[in-house]
């Protein structure tokens, strides 16, 4: 069943992220999701996230197809005009791309390129009307296109973000333009997350929570530090501060990211996960969530 | 010099509730020089509000609409029919715009569109930064430039890259479209934040047509060559 299906259905969802290489090597990529595509739905591929040069994400979700696996394609306003953000589009449909995750993007100055042009052309909440639009048979100024796509579109919110409600109102204003379900910042905060929830409960469109596995107490603080808006609490780095041994902290770590998810499960239609390299943890904090 | 240009008249009066009182404020500066400011700009605007019925509660033109502090001490003079208006329509520079929605509690509309800099940029010390994007939005953003004050120039709100009021970009840089809500806020606009503004027209922000490149406002050097 596609992802598009079974949210419709109401049940409960699983993505999992992918990252595009830096290079042209994919056989690691492609073997890491194979390998848990029986726990996960779809994959989400990023499109040259934290502005690092990567293979395109389009790229790789045309090889995800046709390995018989589920791509959502990222798509931000940060690299192409509106003329390239369409054209992209109606190829990831005829390469048999069915969902769009409509992103903003971090700015270039946070990459690797920092001297590179920003374009933000459009902006996500632009980027979904195009996308609208194309679903309509039409492109961004009306020109009739020869035949339609049936894009399913998304987007992002962060829930943790303070003050909240300007986030809240620019989500309202994704769904009005056509965002059909949504993935969040990681959160590791579950009561923040429940006021988020609770507050969100009237935009009318499934909500998947974001899950970051917290490898170390170091990543931990990295990310209070460099991320904005992921507040990870003292009492969770303390847990994995206090590990005897290297298994022992991947099992906390493993712990704390399962317990994340069964406390957020009621809040949320499903869980997107971005392993960040611990894909072979993924099978594990799934079951231990319980899923 | 920033050059601008009155922005059609339907656009203007489309900004504006019906029965809303307005004081309308003309830039004597660049403005003037432009033919969009000044007491002609002034005129122009109080008569074509008048004529779409609605209450002109004071008008006046004067230099440097781009210092908020000057305009700040300039519009003392004018307390009482300020207080008699529900909002301000400026014909100026979008720094000027913006100078007077920082120096105003009331809400202010553009009723300009600023296109260039001309032959060279004035300068004066200033928050207020305008893009001369030529399609000014300061209409829908509280008087604060969405262009200038996001390192993306969103048009919609603040990028997952916001928190705490501030940017991700750099330490103590506040989030452009943070103010902008809170602006919107204070003024009682808050309905402005739902609403969806299509795509911009790059071509007035990245192209000088050939008219306007041969005109004094481009550069006085050539023309004075052309006599």
């Amino acid at each position: 069943m596609k992802f598009r299906e079974r949210l419709e259905r109401g049940e409960f969802v699983i993505t999992c992220e992918a990252a595009p290489p830096k290079g042209v090597l994919v056989e690691k990529v492609l073997e890491e999701a194979q390998s848990i595509a029986a726990h996960v739905h779809a994959f989400n591929v990023t499109d040259l996230q934290s502005s690092v040069m990567r293979m395109s994400s389009w790229a790789l979700c045309a090889l995800l197809c046709a390995r018989g696996l589920e791509p959502i394609l990222q798509l931000t306003c940060r690299d192409r005009n509106r003329l390239a953000l369409q054209a992209d589009l109606l190829g990831a449909w005829a390469l048999g791309m069915e969902n769009v995750l409509a992103l903003t993007g971090d700015h270039t100055t946070l990459g690797d390129h920092p001297e590179a042009m920003p374009v933000f052309d459009l902006d996500s909440v632009q980027l979904l009307d195009a996308i609208g639009k194309l679903n309509a048979g039409r492109d961004l100024v009306g020109n009739e296109l020869d035949g339609e796509t049936d894009f399913f579109a998304g987007a992002v919110v962060n829930p943790a973000a303070d003050p909240l409600e300007p986030h809240l109102e620019k989500l309202r204003l994704k769904i009005k333009l056509g965002a059909r379900f949504v993935q969040t910042q990681a959160v590791y905060d579950v009561e923040s997350y429940g006021d988020f929830a609770q507050k969100a409960q009237g935009v009318g469109v499934p909500v998947l929570a974001g899950i970051i596995p917290l490898k170390s107490a170091k990543m931990a603080r990295f990310m209070n530090e460099n991320i904005a808006g992921v507040h990870v609490p003292e009492e969770v780095i303390e847990e994995l501060e206090a590990a005897t041994s290297k298994e022992d902290r991947v099992q906390r770590s493993i712990d704390l990211c399962a317990r994340t998810i069964r406390a957020v499960r009621p809040l949320c239609q499903g869980v997107h996960l971005m392993p960040m390299g611990w894909e072979r943890h993924v099978p594990a904090i799934l079951e231990r969530a319980g899923l | 010099m920033l050059t601008s240009e009155l922005k059609p008249t339907e656009e203007i009066l489309g900004y504006l509730a019906e029965g809303e009182r307005v004081f309308v404020l003309g830039c004597a500066g660049c403005a003037e020089v432009c033919r969009a400011g000044g007491d002609e700009a002034v005129a122009a605007l109080r008569a074509a509000l008048e004529q779409g019925g609605w209450t002109v509660a004071g008008g006046a033109s004067f230099d440097f609409l781009c210092n908020r502090t000057l305009v700040a001490l300039r519009l003392a003079r004018f307390s009482e029919e300020l207080d008699g208006a529900d909002s301000l329509l400026v014909a100026s520079c979008g720094v000027g715009i913006q100078a007077v929605a920082g120096a105003s509690e009331k809400p202010v509309h553009p009723a300009s569109n600023t296109t260039t800099l001309g032959a060279f940029q004035g300068v004066w010390p200033s928050e207020e930064r305008c893009a001369r994007c030529g399609d000014c939005v300061l209409e829908y953003t509280g008087g604060i430039c969405p262009l200038t004050v996001c390192p993306k120039g969103l048009l919609h709100g603040p990028c997952g890259g916001s928190h705490g009021g501030e940017c991700e970009l750099e330490p103590g840089r506040s989030c452009g479209w943070q103010d902008i809500h809170n602006r919107l806020a204070e003024t009682g606009q808050r309905e402005m934040l739902s609403r969806y503004q299509p795509p911009k027209d790059r071509r007035r922000q990245l192209d000088v047509p050939l008219a306007r490149r041969r005109s004094v406002f481009w550069a006085l050097e050539y023309s004075e060559e052309d006599e």
